[in-house]
């Protein structure tokens, strides 16, 4: 059914909500790729046998995406996109009620249906506690309740795989505005004056970009999202992908009016499927709709959407690579001059942003440029999606305005460090980013103020480490991934990253030499400044920036051939504790080395020398004697 | 246009494409490895970084001059860059510095002397035997090592953006990546057509001439051989410099006394086999403009043009000329003339050829290039490898007295010396296929328009009242886009001559390299030169042609200057059955 013009969109949308409110009880599986990991999946199967079972109420799901909300029945079991609270999954969210259950499992569900789905009571032991105070809504729980959520608004809430949904919530209202009472240069003036940055990591202005893409010579045009997230521990876009693709959608054809664009690409990496399939479910409901293809909205506007998935490579989320991979090429930066904007696709002038960035579009252009400009700081407008992982307690999806502090995200929305454990640093950023110390805790979280201390926003990951982590293993971490993922173009990043890593690795059993800090550093200079692209030219900063944070860590690896943390088991000297050993000779009868020696009933001793540090004697021990001195 | 600051110093810049090339203007050396004016810039190898006067750094290959622009070529920074990145690069190449093909023509090798690097910091990859890739030598031409390869990238983009072949490519990434062929096919399993440019281009031992030497020094060292030799016109003007003379000199003279010197029994002119082909040539064009027939004509003396209209445009293999290259043709008149008992004494006689090229390389093992089932020529060797023969010899060639080519086909006429150059050929047959033959006459044809270093020439002649239209295609990139309007009908050719190299074999993929734009153009200078001191500029006008025509050649014209299909033909049908009961074999087990 196609939508003709702009009265019938009205039409449909008000259709939309009204069968949207009709719904008395909707259950909302949460199918975000951690939840289905943690087996929603199956919930999901058992809610749908559960509510099939009433007389009158008909479910379906999957065939149903062409027939709109069910008609005649009230409650509704819908897949939803993720939650964001993936630490506490599976999720299970209960509308009208706005009860939020987690860590849900299959046999809880009968209990769910009877109480809540029945009766509308909460059941009370699946929702979030801190001490004896029980959180009944999800807005109350404090992960949620201190963040910001305006592009993760629908994550969680609506049917994903459903546009119907979308509609009722609002989706393409901003590109209604654009299509029918805005110019494109107005367009392009409101997303310039909102300073929106673009949200993939370095933050360029996104309505100079379109700006720059208008002005061209050459009328045709692409419009392109960045969909390759790559970095280890980022989900954003991801789950805007899977729950909300609708809003990431409009934010591209909002582009594409913008800049005169008639065909856009979606590069999706190859890694999440679930995203693959929502995009393709919902372009083709738009599609339908007439929302996407020719003459939309009978305005004569035409845009197009395909799906590229990439191919495994975290180069490609670089600007000049995406394409050279969309265009069948082989995913490598090039040399810049031309930019994307004057050369990108296909050789034609094209607007790159990520996906968070498009997601933004829509209610800057419904709200207005001011609005916008009013949330976060003044040069770095809005929100910011993070993925907040590590030695915190809420692990999971979150959106905060830029220039909250990481204090804030670590210990009032994470909920600080599990075990009494001290905060040791956050490696914001991922692979390209940079690590937080203590003394950060207070800094603005927005674009300028961490590229002054050497980290960046990066697409959003936040690692947060605890004092059991040891920073010379995360760089090497980090380093070895970003060695894994060069493309093999330039010379710095290719070799570079590989002597550093060797050293690294050197460092981290123990054999590292002094004058290899030298050599660290003098490589993160070369691989910094003359690799080719931002990939390359970002890889050291996780070295250089322990090496500023954690040099007595790099100190105590190669002089006192000891990790501070214990955690490199190169370098691991595990003693006997002579109060608890019972000199029972199990340790001992164990050692694949022959490293343990004593008498029966009196302490037993390991020697160091003979140690293969395999960790046998620990796991043997029931008296908890062996430990490893720090 | 503007003016920039380089060092302190102002520098002016017209037209220049980027930074680099303005830096070179101004007389300062800053060293690449990925960076070739006629290549797409690539921005890889970041030797080329300078700074700005806000202490940023930039690859300058890749950056447009602009005005005001104030940059460092030197500072400490930038020499550390460009030492570490030297440094890092010796780390991971096979260095075998000593031994290699390429030592004293190594641009790594020099970029490491001049930056001062003396001391590798790092372990060096291949200390590690499973890191070791395996060479390819599957093709006649070319060897590929991969353990020398920096991947500056020359070799793919000079397939790609100059040869249109695209026969090589990136594969894997990071520290794994490697250049060749896709699914890791040998090189003689793609659509390579051995012209070797990939070699010219190469700044290390990475890809280098597949060498006939041994084979060569071993026929000279028995004594019941005859070793003959062809010397191709390209390569006596490519020679000289390596020995301290003027770039483009023609030194056939010291070339014919070295080669004998090394040991050849006799040394011939491949100019008189170019005069051979000119005359078949315009015969067989004469024939087919007058028909109207399998036109446009083209030229076929180019065996690595040949390769890739056999590969790429079967449809149109039937315009290729019947005739053997110059090579071939005189092969073929060497062997037979050889086998007369009274001239080959009861010995075997050994034919070499020495070319600018290395698709000859593979050109002498084709079918169409047999006589009787046998190659005609054995050996290919380049004007490189004969360089090295010279000076492994000892022979102290810049003060050699010179001598004449061997007759009975030592003289060649000022057609067949231009063959060496893009459009040469074409000029050659407009030559035989005009009635007259004073300077004037010769001056028209030289003005028409075929010659010149653009990559597609075209022209009209008039003849006997009608007009041929011909094109000159210079460069195997650019005959797509010609063959691909006459396949359309858009345009239409009489006569279509290809040479794959641009500007001809004087740019030959076995000529020595390092040769900037002076000596391509000395080069071509040596053999425009030579015409014009020639007494005889036509072909048809050679006497020992005309001598070998009534003698020797009666009624073999076309066994033995004209290409074997009957042994193609033979040979595809053997390779056929062969594939057949391998099969059946393999479907019995």
């Amino acid at each position: 059914m196609k939508i003709e013009n702009r009265v019938r969109l009205k039409q449909f949308r008000a259709e939309c909500q009204q069968k949207h409110s009709e719904l008395k009880c909707h259950i909302l599986v949460c199918g975000g790729t951690g939840c289905l990991a943690g087996g929603s999946e199956a919930l999901y199967q058992r809610m749908l046998e559960l509510t099939a079972g009433l007389d009158n109420v008909d479910v379906k799901i999957g065939d149903e995406a062409h027939t709109g909300v069910h008609k005649s029945e009230d409650i509704g079991v819908h897949k939803s996109g993720c939650h964001g609270f993936c630490e506490m999954g599976p999720l299970v969210r209960i509308e009208p009620y706005g009860y939020l259950y987690l860590k849900v499992k299959l046999e809880d569900c009968d209990e769910i249906f009877e109480k809540t789905v029945l009766g509308g009571l909460p059941v009370e032991r699946l929702m979030y506690h801190e001490g004896d105070k029980v959180f009944r809504s999800q807005e109350e729980i404090p992960f949620y309740a201190r963040q910001t959520r305006l592009v993760l608004k629908n994550c969680g809430h609506i049917d994903a795989e459903h546009i119907e949904e979308a509609i009722a919530v609002g989706a393409y209202k901003g590109f209604e505005k654009a299509l029918f009472e805005m110019t494109p240069d107005a367009v392009i003036k409101t997303v310039f004056d909102s300073k929106l940055r673009g949200r993939g990591g370095a933050g360029f202005v996104a309505g100079k970009k379109w700006q720059q893409v208008a002005s061209q010579k050459e009328t045709i045009r692409y419009v392109v999202c960045n969909g390759d997230e790559g970095d280890p521990g980022a989900f954003m876009d991801r789950s805007v992908m899977e729950g909300d693709p609708h809003r990431m959608i409009e934010g591209m054809m909002i582009a594409a009016y913008a800049v005169g664009a008639q065909e856009g690409y979606i590069y999706v990496r190859a890694e999440y499927p679930l995203a693959i399939q929502r995009l393709k479910i919902a372009i083709a409901q738009a599609e339908e709709y007439g929302l996407l293809g020719d003459n939309i909205l009978g305005t004569g506007f035409s845009f197009r959407l395909h799906i590229n998935r990439g191919a495994g490579a975290f180069v490609c989320g670089e600007g000049s690579a995406l394409t050279a991979s969309i265009e069948g090429k082989r995913g490598m930066p090039r040399v810049k001059p031309p930019r994307t904007v004057e050369q990108g696709l296909f050789g034609k002038p094209t607007v790159l942003n990520n996906v968070e960035t498009y997601a933004n579009v829509s209610m800057i252009i419904l709200n207005g440029a001011e609005w916008y400009a009013n949330i976060g700081t003044p040069n770095s407008p809005g929100t910011k999606a993070f993925a907040l992982t590590g030695n915190v307690k809420n692990t999971g999806l979150i959106e905060v305005p830029m220039g909250i502090s990481l204090r804030e995200i670590v210990f009032d929305i994470g909920g600080g460090i599990p075990n009494g454990k001290k905060f040791k640093a956050v490696q914001i950023g991922g692979p390209s980013g940079g690590c937080l110390i203590t003394e950060q805790l207070d800094v603005s979280m927005d674009f300028d103020s961490l590229t002054k201390l050497g980290a960046m926003i990066g697409s959003g990951g936040l690692v947060v480490m605890d004092e059991d982590s040891c920073m010379v293993e995360v760089a090497r971490f980090f380093m070895s991934f970003t060695q894994k993922e060069s493309c093999g173009k330039c010379v710095p990043c290719r070799e570079g990253t590989k002597r550093m890593l060797e050293i690294l690795e050197r460092i981290v059993a123990g054999n590292g030499k002094m004058e290899d800090i030298d050599t660290l550093r003098q490589l993160a200079d070369v691989v910094g400044n003359a690799a080719l692209c931002g990939l390359g030219k970002s890889a050291p900063k996780p070295v250089v920036s322990t090496l500023n944070g954690f040099m007595d860590e790099y100190i105590a690896h190669i002089r006192d051939h000891r990790c501070p943390s214990g955690v490199c088991s190169k370098l691991r000297v595990y003693k006997i504790d002579p109060e608890l050993c019972k000199g029972c000779s199990k340790c001992a009868r164990n050692c694949p080395a022959g490293a343990i020696t004593g008498v029966i009933k009196s302490p037993f001793s390991i020697d160091t020398d003979k140690c293969i540090k395999c960790g046998a004697c620990v796991d043997q021990c029931a008296f908890h004697a062996v430990y490893i001195e720090k | 246009m503007g003016y920039m600051t380089i060092n302190g110093l102002q520098v002016e810049f017209t037209d220049e494409p980027n930074v680099l090339s303005v830096v070179r203007k101004a007389g300062i050396d800053i060293p690449t490895l990925c960076y070739h004016s006629e290549l797409s810039v690539y921005g890889a190898c970041r030797l080329c970084m300078v700074e700005d006067d806000r202490g940023k750094t930039f690859a300058s290959c890749s950056e447009r001059p602009r005005d005001g622009m104030v940059i460092y070529t030197n500072t400490m920074r930038l020499m550390n860059y460009r030492k570490t990145i030297i440094e890092l690069l010796l780390a991971a190449h096979d260095r075998d510095c000593t031994t290699c093909v390429k030592t004293n023509e190594c641009h790594l090798q020099d970029l490491a002397h001049r930056l001062g690097v003396n001391h590798v910091r790092f372990k060096n990859r291949y200390d590690d035997p499973d890191e070791r890739h395996p060479l390819d030598f599957s093709s006649p031409s070319i060897v590929r090592d991969p353990n020398k390869c920096i991947l500056c990238g020359d070799c793919v983009r000079v397939c790609d953006n100059v040869q249109g072949v695209n026969a090589i490519d990136f594969a894997y990434r990071g520290t794994d990546t490697i250049v060749t062929p896709a699914f890791n096919k040998t090189i003689a399993q793609t659509d390579c057509v051995g012209c070797g440019q990939c070699r010219v281009v190469c700044p290390t031992g990475a890809i280098s001439i597949r060498t006939n030497l041994t084979e060569v020094w071993n026929a000279i060292a028995d004594p019941n051989t005859i070793v003959v030799a062809q010397v191709a016109p390209a390569v006596r003007v490519a020679l000289g410099d390596r020995f301290g003379l003027p770039k483009g000199e023609n030194v056939m003279g010291k070339l014919v006394s070295a080669l004998h010197r090394i040991g050849f029994d006799e040394v011939y002119d491949t100019t008189y086999g170019a005069d051979l082909t000119v005359m078949e040539e315009a015969a067989e064009f004469l024939e087919r403009f007058s028909a109207g027939e399998k036109l446009p004509l083209f030229t076929s003396c180019c065996p690595a043009w040949v390769k890739y209209c056999e590969s790429r445009y079967p449809e149109l293999a039937d315009h290729l000329s019947t005739c053997r290259s110059p090579q071939q043709m005189f092969g073929a008149v060497i062997r037979e003339y050889y086998r007369n008992p009274e001239v080959n004494s009861g010995k075997k006689v050994v034919s070499v050829s020495i070319m600018p090229c290395t698709a000859k390389k593979g050109e002498i093992l084709r079918p169409e290039s047999k006589t009787n089932g046998k190659q005609d020529i054995d050996y290919v060797l380049t004007t490189t490898e004969v360089v090295a023969m010279i000076q492994k010899s000892g022979i102290v060639f810049e003060e050699l007295d010179i001598e004449a080519a061997d007759m009975p086909f030592g003289i060649g006429s000022g057609g067949g010396v231009i063959f060496g150059v893009t459009g040469g050929v074409t000029e050659a047959v407009l030559r035989r296929i005009v009635k007259g033959h004073s300077r004037l006459d010769l001056e028209k044809i030289k003005n028409c328009g075929v010659r010149g270093e653009q990559k597609v020439k075209e022209f009209e002649l008039e003849y006997m009242g009608k007009t041929v239209r011909a094109a000159v295609i210079n460069g195997l990139g650019n005959v797509d886009a010609v063959l691909q309007k006459v396949k359309s009908g858009e345009v239409h050719y009489d006569l279509i001559e290809v040479m794959a190299c641009r500007r001809g074999c004087i740019m030959g993929g076995g000529q020595p390299v390092g040769a900037g734009q002076k000596t391509r153009t000395a080069r071509a200078k040596g053999l425009y030169d030579t015409d014009v001191n020639t007494q005889i500029r036509k072909s048809n006008e050679n006497p020992m042609v005309a001598n070998l025509y009534e003698g020797m050649l009666k009624g073999k014209e076309h066994q033995l200057l004209h290409r074997n299909f009957e042994q193609r033909d033979l040979e595809a049908a053997e390779k056929a059955a062969a594939k057949k009961s391998k099969k059946k074999a393999a479907a019995a087990k």
